[in-house]
């Protein structure tokens, strides 16, 4: 199945990557031929099968509700790009 | 006393140490020592952990996949996107295994977020083969293979998706355990595809994976999908298979692709099996086959597209520099960070969970899921178990299909339909053809861990396949 050049940049958009130019048509054309091989699944009539989401049949687990310890402040940041004054600092969203 | 790590399993190891014959130091001291000698060539580490002062243990150590979270101990998935990533906890599988004594020796090279069959697709450069260097140790968990294959590792924590555990285990002739889903807790195992992932052992026999899985296994608090075992594991000790029936689904067996040699081995174990006392009879997995890998390559994927949103560069983890706004950040971020495999995977996941292709394919996918989990479920209510080939061919030359995604996606043909349907399953070493390693796979029934286990156990008995690479011998 064929991927049109607008469709690699929708998708690239959706997926929050900053595909450069110079990749998209390798791109579309590797994700064209994956498509082409896993599209076959649409052969198959199953409207009368329901889907599977998980391989266990498990609803609603709970249980008890403790306080647990949870991570100190300086912890949490510890991995951080930008920790600032005890955040995470980004960038500004927009002007 | 020397201690020949290519030979010594966990199981003698334990042994030796209980009486009192060598030091917990000494023992994790040999494997540093084959690490210095030998890893320089097969590069199953990543990096090196606990230090061999007999401080961190008194038990047997083990080597740790990448993407399970060791505190204070960098962990990446082989991916850019987390070079200098340190854990600030244990996952509760690295917990269970300190719980036991087990020294950290270190973390195994995979393919970046366990997405591949060679390791190739590591940030970090591929592991090698430890049976012939120029050839891929399989993957994701190729590091962990390569370790304990190679000496350098007791027994290694590997972790698979469709096939990452058993495939590797079969290319580098070692013995491997998918368990069943939900047996093994994920918490603090980076997620690549939720409804998939599961964590399991790698060693030298049988029932060293036992007696590892014996550890691994049970209820987490902290990963709601795990359940507790409904039995206790039981080490191995059967050597006859008689009363077993065991089902041959020709797809598995006949499906193109599969080499001459690999199947001659397979063939010879399971006429050995029968010699054994099993029942042995074809039967047929139809759709599994023929759907399995088309279905795979939809449902982890789109998992793999939300797992891998949580990369954006603000909590942890690489970000671009001198981002003009926020999503500029995310998106270089995120492009900058990952590898080619990951940046596929998560636009095809993105795609096939997109407005207006949601249903024809992730939700068809779905139930192709179905499909594939209720012929299992026919099947094992004739048949104790399924054999079949691990992988369709024995470990390929690094650089034979890196070009291609695809026939890259092919080595999981065989272990990616009974991961859809969330069964165990187990990897042995059954003989060599070429001289490398083939891997006899045996899948049953959900939490049916024991009787693979002793079924492995008879037939890795009578097979008496030599754990050791011919080429270190």
């Amino acid at each position: 199945m064929s991927i049109e050049h607008d469709d690699v940049l929708h998708i690239a958009r959706l997926a929050r990557l900053a595909v450069p130019e110079s990749e998209l048509a390798q791109l579309r054309s590797e994700l064209g031929a994956i498509l082409e091989a896993v599209g076959r699944v649409a052969e198959l009539d199953l409207s009368d099968v329901e889907p599977m989401s998980h391989p266990l049949d498990l609803a609603n687990v709970w249980d008890e509700d403790e306080l647990q310890p949870s991570l100190e402040r300086d912890d949490a940041l510890s991995n951080a790009p930008d920790p600032h004054d005890g955040s995470f600092r980004v960038p500004a969203a927009g002007e | 006393m020397t201690i020949d790590t290519l030979s010594l399993t966990a199981e003698a190891a334990q042994t030796l140490l209980g009486a009192g014959e060598i030091t917990a130091a000494e023992l994790t001291r040999a494997y540093t020592d084959a690490i210095a000698e030998r890893d320089p060539e097969i590069h199953a580490y990543l990096r090196q952990g606990d230090s061999p002062d007999g401080e961190s243990g008194e038990g047997v150590p083990i080597a740790v996949k990448d993407c399970i979270s060791t505190k204070g101990l960098e962990t990446t998935a082989a991916s850019k996107i987390l070079a200098g990533y340190v854990p600030l906890y244990d996952a509760t599988v690295v917990e269970r295994c300190r719980g036991a004594g087990m020294p950290v020796l270190g973390k195994t090279n995979l393919d970046e977020f366990a997405m591949g069959s060679s390791t190739e697709n590591s940030a970090y450069g591929p592991s090698r083969n430890p049976w012939d260097p120029d050839r891929v140790p399989g993957g994701s968990s190729g590091g962990s293979a390569a370790a304990v294959a190679g000496g350098l590792a007791p027994w290694a924590l590997g972790s698979d998706t469709g096939g990452s555990i058993k495939q590797p285990a079969a290319l580098c002739g070692i013995v491997g355990l998918r368990p069943t889903y939900g047996t093994v807790s994920r918490y603090g195992v980076i997620a690549f595809a939720s409804s998939l992932d599961q964590v399991g052992p790698m060693t030298k026999t049988v029932r060293d994976c036992a007696l590892l899985y014996e550890v691994l296994a049970g209820r987490d608090r902290n990963d709601s999908t795990t359940v507790e075992l409904p039995e206790p594991v039981t080490i191995p000790t059967a050597d006859s298979l008689s009363g077993v029936r065991l089902g041959v689904p020709k797809e598995l067996n006949d499906a193109d692709g599969i080499e001459l040699g690999v199947k001659a081995s397979v063939e010879a174990a399971i006429t050995l099996a029968e010699s054994l006392g099993a029942d042995v009879e074809e039967t047929s997995l139809p759709r599994s086959v023929e759907y399995g890998l088309a279905c795979y390559y939809l449902i982890a994927p789109a998992e793999a597209s939300a797992n891998l949103s949580r990369y954006d560069g603000v909590r942890y983890g690489h970000r671009a520099s001198e981002p003009s706004d926020l999503s500029e950040m995310y998106e270089r971020s995120r492009w900058e960070g990952f590898g080619a495999e990951p940046r596929r995977r998560i636009m095809l996941g993105t795609y096939a969970l997109s407005a207006g292709y949601y249903d024809a394919f992730y939700g068809q996918a779905q139930r192709v899921r179905t499909l594939i989990r209720n012929e299992h479920a026919e099947a094992f209510e004739r048949y104790d178990a399924l054999l079949s080939p691990t992988s369709p061919t024995v470990a390929f030359p690094l650089g034979a299909r890196t070009a291609d995604p695809i026939a890259m996606y092919v080595a999981d043909l065989l272990t990616i339909p009974s991961c859809m349907a969330g069964l165990p399953g187990l990897s042995i070493p059954c003989g060599l053809s070429e001289g490398l390693p083939v891997g006899l796979q045996i899948v049953g029934p959900q939490f049916s861990e024991n009787r693979l286990l002793q079924i492995g156990h008879a037939l890795e008995t009578a097979l008496a396949f030599d754990v050791v690479p011919e080429r270190l011998r």
